[in-house]
């Protein structure tokens, strides 16, 4: 002994890149705009159950950990942004306690049932997401009017339902909101009555669609955080100029709708939208840009990030002309993740040097 | 126009996909000329510093050698002879320690002091009388290993296979591994025995041109160079981007002529040798005198050199006064052998400058927080992807060693055509240690196999 420690280490002895956590904070600092701007657009209710749905998916993921005997998995930040993400998707006036369902469901099914970060094989969060619109099907299609008047000082209706009862009926709520909103107008400007319907579902169901520069901005009801395109835009920019996303996916994401929306619309004009307003309506933005990009359970190749891509946006307009919901995104990018080790398989790179492809080839 | 027309120069410039850019940090010694280092009052030469069968010992305990004498001879082909390093009084072949930790036979020689250290060894050799073959045999006679790190005899890597023409001979002067800047030296203060040892290795090899690669960060050396090449001269220089692993043999061939060595193949089946730019000048110093390599130029930099520079360092210095001459008097943590992508750790400080060892590096202790080091499972970024200069996917293969699926690795994924260049670990932002993870595979393989 007395001898000095000598460490032993192996090439390379030096390292660049972000860490995980880096990584994971950036993404929760691009999100966190976006929950401003949901809590702007819908009051005090939104902003409750961003806090809820988030305290619901760390106390998950800190009870798994403490079950699993491992260290705090907090400090990576990856559940909060799961948190986020999932309520994000939530129409504004969910019910708390079911939020908090969801939380539990996206981190416990989602993520650590897998392993936890870097083993899940779907997003967390549209696992969350995906088991509440199963079991609740009314609530998270019950949308609230944005910019309703007096949203910072009274809660919607729904929010505080108690745990396991069904949310009240919003229409009694809306007319007395859309009854306000005719009074505070100024004289000779318009007020649109709130219908209770987002874009998507009026275009649908009732054959409305919503001007784009609305949707661009967010001047639309819908879930907390999916109404303004251009802020998703701007946030994932964000992460995309520090490196910390793969800009290709939700690229080639919007590509994928953009390119099947095209064909249908040209088609048949008629009972098809335009690809714009494909491209702007509902969570396509939100889920292209932060949901397909999420980086576990997406290809690693580039070949394969393309594919990937594509499918998602195919797989969303495909659900959303012929299926029976309005919405497809969350359902696309589950497929996508599902597919993804198929995908990886079949597009490995060629190596330098060899003639076939990895894997696949033999 | 004349913004067009640097654009279409830089794209000219030749480079190779993916590969990543760490900071070069060569400012620290790159303008330092090379200085010679004293002389050690013990040196060890141990008998296998290069790939290949060791070197026979020709010496006794008590024996007096000459500067510049042969102490060991080659055993076959594949090996090379080595050389007194000083005059002086061999003590005895011992078992040293060697900065791999295993410990290996090394002839020990106590340092005369009275000697001049004038290498009086060697005799006049008219290179251009003779052949090829001759050549070869010669280079043997020098000890001549691949200045560059892997230790690979140079006299067999002249040697062509019969039925393969060479018309390429490229020299590698990329010297793409952050902290060294012994090859930009040499370029720059021994030009002229640098172009003496490519006429050299031209004439054996058969080739029409030889082109000397050389990045981007040291065009004072491009420029060195091409002040002294004739007209119409077989020899030109060869700008490529400044990227790592720029100096990886195969990558170096691809960025100047676009051509790709076959997975598990040789330079040769492309028509190319690649030497070395430390190699060929020695070399170029070497041959016409008959001499053998007794030293070699060695980069000791990194924050904790108080006397950094390019040291002309006689092959068997403990590392210890090596280390104590540039001004550094700690241990051996954070040592390095080597560039911080590829080098080794040195287990101790009582271990020989080899043949191969380009620079010795102290690197700072790392600060970093627990957080920062923390190894978390591979979130599927691709930044490996990105990074791997001959497109493998580490992610795979990371996942497949962490499940001992060595052999898939190698049958599907190509393992073994990885050199371990270190890129993917260096991006990899969950801090996996990549390729540590394919060393051990392959060598798992390598057991299996045998």
């Amino acid at each position: 002994m007395g001898q000095p420690i000598v460490e032993i280490r192996t090439s390379p002895h030096i390292h660049s890149s972000p860490t995980v956590a880096q990584i994971m904070h950036n993404v929760i600092y691009a999100l966190i705009p976006l929950a401003a701007f949901a809590v702007y657009q819908f009051g005090i209710s939104a902003l409750v159950l961003i806090i809820t749905v988030l305290v619901s998916t760390l106390l998950t993921e800190m009870m798994f950990a403490r079950l699993a005997g491992r260290a705090s998995t907090l400090v990576d930040s990856s559940a909060a942004i799961t948190g986020l993400l999932l309520a994000l998707t939530l129409p504004p006036g969910f019910p708390l306690w079911m939020g908090a369902v969801a939380g539990f469901i996206a981190i416990a099914l989602g993520k650590t049932l897998f392993g936890g970060i870097g083993f899940n094989l779907f997003n967390p969060a549209l696992i969350g997401r995906a088991f509440v619109q199963a079991a609740f099907p009314v609530a998270i299609t019950t949308w609230s009017p944005a910019f309703a008047p007096g949203r910072f000082v009274e809660f919607i209706p729904s929010t505080f339902t108690l745990p396991l009862m069904r949310p009240d009926d919003l229409s009694l709520w809306i007319e007395k909101i859309n009854w306000l909103r005719g009074l505070n107008a100024n004289p000779g400007e318009t007020v649109d009555a709130f219908s209770g319907a987002t874009p998507l579902a009026a275009w649908k169901f009732d054959g409305i669609t919503t001007n784009s520069m609305d949707l661009l901005t967010g001047m639309v009801t819908g879930s907390s955080g999916e109404s303004s395109a251009l802020l998703i835009l701007l946030c994932g920019s964000y992460l995309v100029m520090r490196r910390m996303m793969d800009w290709r996916i939700p690229a080639s994401v919007l590509a994928g709708a953009f390119i099947t929306a095209l064909m249908l619309y040209m088609f048949d004009s008629e009972s098809n939208p335009d690809p714009l307003f494909v491209l702007f309506s509902g969570g396509l933005m939100l889920g292209a840009v932060f949901m397909a990009s999420d980086m576990v359970g997406t290809p690693v190749t580039p070949l394969g990030v393309l594919i990937y891509g594509l499918l998602i946006g195919f797989f969303t307009v495909i659900i959303r002309t012929f299926g029976g919901l309005p919405e497809g995104v969350m359902y696309a990018i589950l497929l996508g993740n599902a597919l993804t080790p198929l995908i990886e398989y079949v597009t490995q790179p060629r190596v330098y040097g060899s003639k076939k492809q990895t894997g696949a080839a033999r | 126009m004349r913004l067009l027309q640097s654009l279409l120069s830089l794209n000219r410039k030749g480079t190779f996909a993916h590969g990543i850019h760490p900071p070069t940090s060569k400012s620290q010694t790159d303008h330092l000329a090379i200085r010679r280092m004293p002389f050690s009052e013990k040196m060890m030469v141990p008998l296998s510093q290069h790939f290949g069968a060791p070197a026979k010992s020709l010496v006794h305990k008590g024996q007096e050698v000459v500067r510049g004498e042969p102490i060991a001879r080659a055993d076959g082909f594949m090996s090379v002879p080595m050389h007194a390093p000083v005059t002086g009084v061999v003590e005895g072949i011992e078992l040293t320690p060697t900065a791999r930790g295993p410990k290996a036979e090394a002839i020990i020689i106590r340092t005369h002091h009275a000697a001049s250290q004038q290498v009086m060894y060697g005799a006049d050799y008219d290179w251009q009388r003779a052949t090829a073959e001759e050549l070869i045999q010669q280079i043997q006679k020098t000890g001549m290993v691949g200045l560059g790190g892997a230790g690979f005899p140079s006299h067999v890597k002249m040697q062509v296979p019969e039925d393969h023409q060479i018309d390429t001979l490229i020299i590698n002067g990329c010297e793409c591994e952050p902290y060294l800047t012994t090859d930009h030296r040499m370029m720059l203060e021994k030009t002229d025995s640098l172009l003496l040892g490519i006429r050299i290795a031209l004439k054996i090899c058969g080739a029409e041109r030889a082109i000397i690669g050389i990045e981007d960060n040291k065009m004072d050396a491009v420029e060195a160079i091409r002040a002294k090449l004739e007209e119409n001269d077989p020899i030109s220089v060869g700008v490529v981007k400044t990227k790592y692993p720029q100096g990886s043999e195969k990558l170096l061939i691809t960025a100047l002529l676009g051509r790709e060595v076959p997975s598990g193949g040789f330079p040769y089946q492309v028509g190319v040798v690649v030497n070395n730019v430390a190699t060929l000048s020695q070399l170029g110093e070497l041959i016409p005198n008959r001499q053998g390599l007794i030293e070699r130029v060695v980069t000791i930099a990194g924050p904790g050199v108080s006397k950094p520079g390019n040291y002309l360092v006689p092959i068997g210095t403990p590392l210890r006064f090596a280390l104590e001459n540039a001004g550094y008097f700690g241990d051996a943590s954070r040592l390095i052998l080597g560039g911080p992508m590829m080098g080794n750790t040195a287990a101790s400080l009582d271990v020989p400058v080899t043949k191969t060892v380009s620079g010795i590096l102290v690197l700072e202790q790392t600060q970093s927080s627990s957080e920062q080091q923390k190894i978390y499972p591979c979130i599927q970024c691709s930044r490996c992807l990105d990074a791997c200069p001959i497109k493998l996917n580490p992610s795979q293969l990371g996942r497949l060693a962490a499940k001992r699926e060595y052999e898939v690795m190698a049958d599907q994924f190509h393992l073994n055509d990885c050199f371990e260049c270190g890129s993917c670990s260096y991006v990899c932002p969950s801090n996996i240690p990549l390729v540590q993870y394919f060393r051990i595979a392959k060598s798992v393989n390598r057991e299996r196999a045998a």
